[in-house]
C-alpha cells in the first residue's frame, strides 16, 4: 500500500510542468555526477575497503574545497589534479551539493 | 522531501520488478532494449533503470553468462591474475535492478518496425534501442589468418575469455629462449595502450620464468600509439634485452604452420608464439543493420549529444563500435561513460523532455607495467559544437610507474565493474 502511494506520487510529479523541470534538471545533475562513479562508486558510494573515498554524504564544502585544490594544483594527486581541471567551478559546486545530499 | 519519496518509490518498484525477472520468458516488447552486456551496454542498462527511478523497463540481450573484463586481462597473460578475478556474473542486473537479462544474440534489427530478432527466434519490440555491439575482429584482412587462428596458431585474445587462458598456456609451454611476437594493427583499434601493456605483462613473466626469451612488438603504426615515452622507458629500464619494439610493420599474411608473419614492407618474422591483433570494425550486428556509415563502413556515426545513430532513429550506439571524436580512445571506461550519456538521453526523451545539452565524458586508462606498478592516461571531454572536445587543461599522463597507481588501478577496476554490474 505504502509503495503504491509513493509510486503514484512520483507519477503525479512527472505530469506537473514545474515538477517536470525539476525532474529534468535532476536528471542532468545525476548524469554529471555519474562521471565520478567509475572510481568513487555509483552515486558516490565507495565499495568496502576502497582506497578512493566515497563522496556520498560528505559535506559539500569539503568536496568543493578538495576539488578546487586539485584543480589549482595545491593538493598533490596521482590523477585527480588532471581530472578536476575538466570541471568548471560551477559544476564542482553543483557536484558537491549533489553528493552531500546522497545517503552514505 | 520530494526527492526522498521519489527515491524510496524507486527502490520499492525495483523490489517489485525483481519478482518478474525470476522467469526466463522473453518479453515481446520493452521500452528499452539494450544489446550487448559489455562496458557500454551493461552500464546503459543499469543507468536507464537508475536514472528513471526504476520506472522504465529494460531488456538486456547478451549471449554470455558472465562478463569477462578486457582491462586487467593482460595480467592473466602475465600470470599475476586468474580469469576468475576478472569475471562478474550478470545476475545482479536482474536481482537488484529489475532488468530482464535474455541470454541470446540479436540476429537482425528492423529499424522501421522498431524490433530486434534474436538468434533463438524471438522478436522484441522497443521504443528505444541501445546497441553496444563491441568490435568485429577482421581475421579476413590478413592472408592466412582465418586458418592460423582456427588452428590456434595465431590467437588474438582481444576479447577476454577462454582465448586469454589459451594464450597464457602457449606462453607457459614456450621454451626459454623463445620469441613471443605481438602484432598491432593501424589505429583506430580497441584499447590503444593495450598491446604495450600486454608486452610488459609477458615480459614480466619471461623475466622471472624464462629470462632468455623475447617479446617482439610489430606495430603497423610508425610509433607506440599511447603512453609512448612511458612504455619505452619501462621497456628499457625494466625489461632490457627482452622487449623490442619495431614500428612500420603492417601485417599482410600469417603462415601458421611455420609460425611466420609477413609484412607489407619489412622482412618476415618467425616466432614461437604468434599473437596477432587484427584490424577491427563495429560489431557485426551494427554493420549488418546498416549502421556503420563512417570510415568506409567501418564505424557507426552518432549524434554525440545522445549517441543516437545518424542512420536510424531511436537507435543509440555506444562503445568501441562508434566513430569517435578526436582524442577519444576506444576504451572500456569511455564506453561506460557513453552508456551513461545514452541512458540519460533515452530517459529524457521517453519522459518527453530535451536531453542534457552539455554532456561530459571522462576517460581513465591504467596500464600495469608489472604485477603492481601502474601508469595512466586520463582526459575529460565536453560536448561542444556537435562533437566532444578535451576540456582545455584537463587530463594528462603519469610521470612514471608507481605502486600507488597500482592500488588505484585495482580499485578502479573493482569499482567500475560494480558501477556496471553491481
Amino acid at each position: 500500500m505504502k509503495k503504491k502511494h509513493w509510486s503514484m506520487l512520483a507519477l503525479a510529479a512527472l505530469l506537473l510542468p514545474a515538477a517536470e523541470a525539476q525532474t529534468r534538471d535532476a536528471l542532468y545533475m545525476q548524469s554529471l555526477a555519474a562521471t565520478c562513479a567509475n572510481c568513487h562508486g555509483t552515486n558516490g558510494k565507495a565499495l568496502d575497503g576502497s582506497p578512493v573515498p566515497g563522496l556520498a554524504g560528505q559535506p559539500a564544502s569539503h568536496i568543493a574545497t578538495q576539488m578546487k585544490a586539485f584543480k589549482a594544483g595545491t593538493r598533490p594527486a596521482t590523477i585527480m589534479h588532471q581530472l578536476a581541471k575538466g570541471y568548471s567551478d560551477a559544476q564542482i559546486d553543483q557536484l558537491a551539493a549533489w553528493f552531500a545530499a546522497q545517503p552514505k | 522531501m520530494q526527492r526522498r519519496s521519489f527515491l524510496q518509490s524507486s527502490a520499492a518498484i525495483a523490489l517489485l520488478g525483481t519478482a518478474g525477472c525470476a522467469t526466463t520468458s522473453i518479453p515481446s516488447k520493452a521500452k528499452v532494449v539494450v544489446v550487448g552486456g559489455g562496458w557500454g551496454g551493461a552500464t546503459a542498462a543499469k543507468y536507464v533503470r537508475l536514472l528513471s527511478g526504476h520506472k522504465i523497463d529494460v531488456v538486456l540481450v547478451e549471449p554470455n553468462d558472465a562478463f569477462v573484463s578486457c582491462p586487467i586481462s593482460n595480467l592473466v597473460l602475465g600470470g599475476s591474475r586468474q580469469i576468475g578475478d576478472i569475471t562478474t556474473p550478470y545476475s545482479a542486473l536482474a536481482s537488484r535492478h529489475g532488468i530482464t537479462v535474455v541470454k541470446d544474440m540479436v540476429s537482425s534489427i528492423d529499424h522501421a518496425k522498431k524490433s530486434v530478432t534474436l538468434a533463438g527466434g524471438n522478436t522484441i519490440a522497443y521504443d528505444k534501442l541501445i546497441l553496444s555491439p563491441g568490435i568485429d575482429i577482421r581475421l579476413d584482412q590478413v592472408q592466412g589468418l582465418p586458418a592460423a587462428y582456427g588452428a590456434g596458431q595465431a590467437l588474438h585474445a582481444w576479447k577476454a575469455g577462454a582465448e586469454t587462458v589459451a594464450l597464457r598456456r602457449q606462453l607457459e609451454a614456450m621454451p626459454d629462449g623463445g620469441v613471443y611476437a605481438l602484432t598491432v594493427p593501424e589505429q583506430p583499434y580497441r584499447c590503444p595502450p593495450g598491446p604495450y601493456e600486454r608486452a610488459c605483462q609477458v615480459a614480466w613473466y619471461f623475466k622471472r620464468a624464462k629470462p632468455r626469451s623475447k617479446v617482439l612488438i610489430l606495430d603497423a603504426n610508425p610509433d607506440v600509439t599511447s603512453k609512448g615515452a612511458l612504455f619505452k622507458k619501462v621497456w628499457a629500464e625494466m625489461y632490457p634485452g627482452i622487449v623490442e619494439f619495431r614500428g612500420q610493420h603492417k601485417l599482410t599474411a600469417v603462415d601458421g604452420a611455420n609460425r611466420t608473419l609477413k609484412f607489407e614492407v619489412q622482412s618476415d618474422v618467425k616466432a614461437n608464439v604468434l599473437n596477432v591483433v587484427p584490424p577491427q570494425r563495429a560489431g557485426l550486428v551494427a554493420v549488418q543493420s546498416g549502421l556503420a556509415n563512417q570510415a568506409q563502413g567501418r564505424w557507426v556515426g552518432v549524434n554525440y549529444q545522445t549517441f543516437e545513430s545518424t542512420a536510424a532513429k531511436d537507435v543509440h550506439v555506444i562503445g568501441d563500435a562508434i566513430q569517435l571524436a578526436a582524442g577519444m580512445p576506444k576504451s572500456g571506461h569511455m564506453a561506460n561513460n557513453h552508456g551513461k550519456v545514452a541512458a540519460a538521453a533515452v530517459v529524457a526523451q521517453l519522459s518527453g523532455f530535451e536531453p542534457n545539452p552539455k554532456p561530459i565524458v571522462t576517460n581513465t586508462c591504467y596500464s600495469f607495467v608489472d604485477d603492481r606498478n601502474v601508469i595512466h592516461v586520463a582526459s575529460v571531454h565536453e560536448y561542444v559544437n556537435n562533437t566532444y572536445a578535451v576540456v582545455q587543461g584537463s587530463g594528462g599522463l603519469s610521470p612514471g610507474p608507481t605502486e600507488a597507481e597500482g592500488v588505484y588501478a585495482n580499485s578502479w577496476a573493482r569499482t567500475i565493474w560494480n558501477d556496471m554490474l553491481g
